[in-house]
């Protein structure tokens, strides 16, 4: 439940910065694990309460990358942004593992003009050129967030899980393609290169439209940085974890937020 | 319709001095449904723990057709997709063939057949997985003993894509 204080502060901490914050964030393919030569997908991103219905606001468009199973990465063409959801396509024509990840990330600022507090929310350079870097009382953070999943065509591959040591990134002990139901799943996770342990993990099941209960079930990552569960049933399922520390930036302290979500699928046996 | 397919009878000749026969029988249903589609269907053989041992057969749409390349779905077959489908470069001589109707098919191997020629006596568990299009999936295992001097006769039957499956193994003569 700390995550979920996690997340609650933060809100509370911007007011109106990201109201997005408390809802969840997700990308869902049509299809995860594919066989043939050459396959299409159409995937949706959504914030939204339920899992997986849009019903709040579309996920960001424009800072969406694909990841090909050869290394290469690419932004997504021809998508569409409706009220709910955005919708894209991918052809996958690689055998082995794509990666799609959508990377926000913005920056925040605190400071004092004539005693009043002052905040605000947008890129680094802008605040470099509005001069509020040179304002002396700045408080300034950094939240920085992946929605990712994982799509597969043919064998698993690895190459996309290549770390870039920056943010939290997702290791697979278990491929995220190769998830069943009953069987125990593993990943770990890096922050900044690092094992990130400690590391809250919020896992829940989609279609939670259909049940009273929410299910959900919150694990921690061990010192190594892995952790596991086992879906109990076949279905979608979402997974996301935070964390909070303190970063540099040009010889400042700074906040850092780090937050990380991922949509993966257990199969049936 | 024909009853028996014989995959392939070489290697008789010049194999070891006792060899065994592998009759794997496969009944597709006959269903009443609005719109059929002839099931896919994967055979194979693991060890114990699932590792494929061997792969036998597997049946599917080998051209294109009017929905795309027939290797979209082998993925629906998920157990032999996910234990052996995946990492194979299709179509596989010798095991890549055609969907059928409904109907009894035997498939006959024999010990010097390249699917089973490294198959050491042991514990095994014989897989048929079917899939079908607008349908259901069904996996039926059946675990046997392997030698070469061994014959056995099981069978079980399927609730829902699959019919009767038999496997009989028996010793050539010779």
């Amino acid at each position: 439940m700390k995550l979920k204080q996690f997340i609650l502060a933060g809100v509370a901490g911007l007011v109106a910065a990201q109201p997005a914050l408390a809802h969840r964030m997700w990308m869902l393919p049509s299809t995860f694990t594919l066989s043939g030569d050459e396959q299409w997908i159409t995937v949706d991103g959504a914030i939204s309460n339920d899992l997986f219905f849009p019903n709040h606001v579309p996920l960001n468009y424009e800072n969406i990358t694909v990841s090909s199973p050869d290394g290469a990465e690419s932004a997504v063409e021809d998508g569409w942004v409706g009220k709910y959801r955005t919708t894209f396509d991918v052809k996958l024509d690689q055998q082995g593992t794509y990666k799609l990840t959508e990377n926000g990330g913005t920056w925040f600022a605190r400071w004092s003009e004539n005693g009043e507090p002052q905040r605000r929310r947008g890129s680094i350079e802008s605040f470099r050129e509005d001069g509020l870097l040179d304002k002396a009382d700045l408080n300034l953070s950094n939240s920085k967030r992946k929605v990712e999943t994982f799509v597969t065509l043919g064998a698993p591959s690895e190459t996309v899980f290549e770390p870039k040591n920056t943010g939290l990134e997702l290791q697979p002990i278990t491929h995220p393609n190769d998830v069943y139901e009953g069987e125990e799943a593993s990943f770990a996770f890096l922050l900044d290169g690092e094992p990130a342990s400690g590391l809250e993990i919020e896992i829940s099941k989609g279609n939670d439209r259909y049940r009273n209960d929410a299910g959900l079930i919150t694990v921690t990552t061990g010192e190594d940085g892995s952790f596991s569960f086992t879906p109990e049933e076949p279905g979608r399922y979402w997974l996301s974890t935070g964390t909070q520390a303190e970063g540099s930036f040009e010889g400042r302290t700074i906040s850092v937020r780090n937050s990380y979500v991922m949509t993966i699928e257990a199969l049936p046996f | 319709m024909r009853a028996k397919l014989s995959i392939t009878a070489l290697g008789l000749l010049t194999g070891a001095a006792h060899a065994q026969t592998m009759d794997v029988g496969i009944e597709v249903p006959r269903m009443s449904v609005a719109e059929y589609h002839r099931p896919y269907i994967a055979v194979w053989i693991s060890h114990p723990d699932q590792k494929v041992a061997a792969n036998l057969s597997v049946w599917y749409q080998l051209e294109a057709g009017p929905e795309g390349e027939g290797e979209t779905w082998l993925k629906d077959m998920r157990q032999w997709w996910r234990r052996t489908g995946r990492t194979l470069d299709m179509p596989v001589d010798g095991v890549s063939t055609a969907t059928r109707a409904p109907g009894q098919y035997t498939l006959t191997f024999t010990s010097d057949d390249p699917g089973l020629k490294g198959l050491k006596p042991g514990e095994y568990i014989l897989h048929v997985e079917a899939s079908r299009e607008v349908g259901g999936r069904e996996l039926i295992s059946i675990p046997f003993e392997w030698s070469e001097d061994v014959s056995t006769e099981i069978s079980e039957t399927g609730e829902t894509e699959l019919g009767e499956i038999r496997l009989s193994l028996s010793p050539n003569p010779n």
